[in-house]
């Protein structure tokens, strides 16, 4: 029994000094020194990859945006709407559609394959995207675009998913098709070495080229 | 389908250089990290009076490594409930809610990382640091310690001693934790993952909208989350989130991340067995290739794992290709089905993440589980309930070594022998260990489960309707249970049943195998080895690899298979009816 005692004392002695070692190296030690040898090295990339437009943050590269200006490439369909949000008249947060703003998160909506709310979902948002692009038909859509990502934050689409929505954009921007087109192709990333990966088009690179197409904002 | 190849075959390609390293590290060999490495562990052992030639029996490791993990608890708890005090604490995040520290610090030392909270709203950078950060590096040292102990035992060098456990998680920790995540970190940094300590970004958009960014210290936790295989993400999405993997090749590296130690403890493991077996006969010249990389034992446990990978890979990957026949009947055209996927993942690197993490009980998803197709969900649920294939921080290969001496104590009544492994005499004792062992993982699941859509406070979580519901109750404890960690995320788990329950599965769920893997591997010490004789069976060809799937999924399919018939099956038969 003495023993047993003297054992779990030296036990709780080591125990405890590897817990307050460990959490000084592993918890506090690596991370910030991490961060300083990342800001260093990586500095555009540790900071969030923050686009600047004239001086004006308008968005992460890695983080995918909601648009709703007609002249603008659709994101897809997000749970919490990409964190995009605006202030009413009273100075409460709203999201675009007039419901509240629910704080920072990410996630998907999380209805299983046979869930009907699903069904639900995508046949509302198919009817909304048939109606701004009218010269659409229901088999000209990738289902992509009516799915929501995992995370509701996903930066890209498919480039079907932006072919589809080429005319409505060039018909409400005052550019031509082949203008849209080619903004599309510089924007659109292939395979990792032709292999690994999908081939994607960054939403928020397409609006800003539009955008300063436009002469909405000034070149950058 | 070339992709998917590819991905694993530079999975074997890594995990070679990595096993040897492994297993350098685990039996005090000489290793290039030894110059820098060195005086840091003489520090630690000084500063913590650790006796590293002190030698333990196996009673005595499992005790320090639990006292260890119990203290290391304590002190993460307590930074928990004082996490909203204004340091490293720019976004204001307030204190945690007691059952939800106490789930969260079972999860995170357990290495399971179930998450009831989201990291956006419920953490602040000091605990995600402090406790998060540190466990991981902790949860994932202890593992792998107890799992090199266990083969210590079996290659049976001394008859009690399997180590010392404090020297263990020092020498993991300074030489293969904290090297492999540096690396990692700044690989991950350079594809865009934020690494500061600043306050989350609020963007004005393009259409005169706000956006709001997080970001924090995301790099080194997404590193050490993946190699230690914990999987407990930064934000709430995990690793689906752009902010913690931005690009295709980011997903690779945490791919490879968490696949690399697991894969390299069976190498470990092969090269310490052979260690033993021929210490003299280095010169033979006929050692096959494989069981010269692998070691001989250890490369027929690789080939049943990866048999029992590519099976629920190729499940998981055909179900989600084909889609989901909802989406068909809107008449769109449909490539797989993208609903909680990314599109820079797709559907190939989605299903390989989603095998991959539930195999090597890793926990972090690239795509949303919830929304898998159910023949989708039913793989990577699978791997869960087999809980052999890989498996993180080792336990794994513990749980396959068990089902290893299953296989060789039911061939050896087939063949009417007394069945031996790696040279020892399997006998009654062992067997009712092994038994005890590999029916808690089963009990716990379905016990839980069967409490939960029994009571109120259980299924008044459930989020979707029908046999799916019962998915995400299963999905639950079968991720608590083998500390995966993913979780069905629609389920409202943050509550007090759910979270009280999964962590006391969870603890039982790590701690109980440990002890008993490791009385097995006592138990085995103690014999003398019995001679080779014409009649023993051949434990390190393909025929045993075989076998071992067929035992493997033989007793998940009579403990399982009523549960999944319920579940992920009833859904997909009336989802395509």
């Amino acid at each position: 029994m003495k023993d047993l005692l003297k054992n779990l004392i030296k036990n709780g002695r080591q125990a405890v000094g590897v817990t307050l070692i460990f959490m000084l190296v592993c918890g506090f030690a690596f991370p910030l020194t991490m961060t300083a040898i990342g800001g260093l090295l990586f500095p555009y990339q540790a900071g969030g990859s923050i686009i600047t437009v004239n001086d004006v943050a308008v968005g992460s590269e890695i983080v995918g945006q909601e648009f709703k200006s007609d002249y603008f490439l659709y994101s897809r369909p997000s749970a919490c709407h990409y964190n995009v949000y605006a202030e009413d008249e009273n100075g409460n947060y709203i999201y675009s559609d007039g419901s509240a703003f629910a704080g920072l998160s990410s996630g998907s909506f999380n209805y299983g394959p046979s869930n009907p709310l699903l069904l639900d979902r995508m046949e509302n948002d198919l009817e909304l995207f048939l109606k701004a692009h009218p010269y659409l038909k229901r088999e000209d859509i990738p289902a992509d675009i009516l799915t929501a990502s995992g995370s509701g934050l996903d930066p890209h689409i498919s480039p079907e998913a932006a072919r589809v929505q080429v005319q409505r954009i060039a018909q409400n921007s005052g550019l031509s098709e082949e203008t849209v087109n080619s903004i599309i192709t510089d924007n659109t990333k292939g395979k990792l070495m032709g292999i690994f990966g999908e081939e994607t088009v960054n939403v928020l690179g397409v609006n800003i080229d539009i955008a300063s197409a436009m002469g909405i904002i000034g070149e950058n | 389908m070339v992709q998917l190849i590819l991905t694993f075959a530079i999975f074997v390609a890594l995990v070679i250089p990595a096993g040897n390293y492994l297993y350098c590290v685990a039996s005090d060999k000489k290793t290039i990290m030894d110059r820098f490495a060195d005086p840091v562990d003489r520090c630690i052992y000084r500063i913590c009076k650790i006796d590293k030639d002190k030698g333990m029996n196996w009673k005595t490791y499992a005790v320090a490594l639990m006292v260890t993990n119990m203290v290391m608890m304590l002190a993460g708890y307590a930074v928990l409930r004082i996490q909203s005090l204004p340091v490293f604490n720019p976004n204001g995040i307030s204190g945690m809610e007691t059952t939800l520290s106490f789930n969260t610090i079972i999860s995170f030392m357990t290495n399971t990382n179930l998450q009831h909270y989201a990291g956006e709203t419920g953490m602040s950078y000091l605990s995600q640091m402090l406790v998060v950060t540190f466990m991981m590096f902790m949860a994932a040292g202890s593992g792998y310690a107890a799992c090199i102990a266990f083969i210590r035992g079996l290659a049976g060098a001394s008859r009690d001693n399997v180590g010392n456990f404090y020297k263990d998680l020092v020498r993991i920790t300074t030489r293969v934790l904290i090297p492999f995540s540096f690396t990692v970190t700044l690989l991950l940094i350079w594809q865009g993952v934020p690494q500061n300590l600043g306050s989350d970004i609020v963007v004005e958009t393009l259409d005169g909208m706000r956006q709001v960014i997080a970001t924090g210290p995301v790099a080194t936790l997404e590193s050490i989350k993946h190699i230690g295989t914990n999987g407990g993400g930064f934000l709430g999405a995990n690793s689906a989130t752009p902010i913690e993997n931005p690009t295709i090749l980011s997903n690779m590296i945490e791919l490879y991340s968490m696949m690399i130690l697991p894969g390299a403890c069976v190498i470990t493991f092969g090269k310490m067995i052979k260690d033993r077996k021929q210490p003299a006969k280095t010169k033979n010249a006929a050692v096959p290739l494989s069981a010269r990389l692998f070691g001989r034992e250890g490369r027929s446990l690789f080939l049943a794992m990866t048999l029992l990978f590519a099976i629920s890979l190729s499940v998981c990957y055909r179900s989600e290709l084909r889609g989901n026949p909802m989406t068909d009947s809107l008449g769109v055209i449909q490539n797989g089905s993208m609903e909680g996927k990314e599109t820079r993942f797709g559907i190939e690197q989605s299903a390989m993440f989603t095998a991959t993490t539930t195999s090597f009980t890793t926990g972090s998803v690239n795509n949303m589980h919830d929304t898998l197709t159910p023949m989708g969900g039913f793989a990577a649920l699978l791997n869960m309930m087999l809980n052999v294939v890989f498996g993180g921080k080792g336990t794994g290969l513990m749980n396959m070594l068990m089902y290893a001496i299953l296989a060789v104590f039911i061939c050896g009544l087939m063949i009417g022998r007394t069945p031996e492994y790696l040279g020892k005499k399997i006998e009654g004792k062992e067997m009712k260990l092994v038994a005890l062992c590999i029916i808690i993982h089963p009990l716990l699941v379905l016990s839980f489960s069967a409490l939960t859509v029994s009571v109120q406070a259980g299924l008044s979580s459930v989020t979707n309707p029908g046999f799916h519901g019962l998915s995400q109750i299963l999905y639950e404890f079968a991720s608590s249970a083998a500390n995966n960690g993913s979780g069905f995320e629609g389920l409202a788990d943050n509550t007090a049943f759910w979270n009280i329950t999964t962590g006391f599965v969870m603890l039982a769920g790590r701690y109980f195998p440990i002890v008993l893997q490791l009385a097995v591997a006592g138990s085995l010490m103690k014999k003398q080895f019995v001679s080779e004789s014409s009649g023993s069976l051949h434990t390190d060809g393909i025929p045993f690899a075989v076998i071992l799937v067929f035992v493997v999924y033989i007793f998940a399919a009579l403990t399982f298979f009523p549960a999944l018939a319920l579940g992920p099956v009833a859904e997909h038969l009336t989802l395509w009816s």
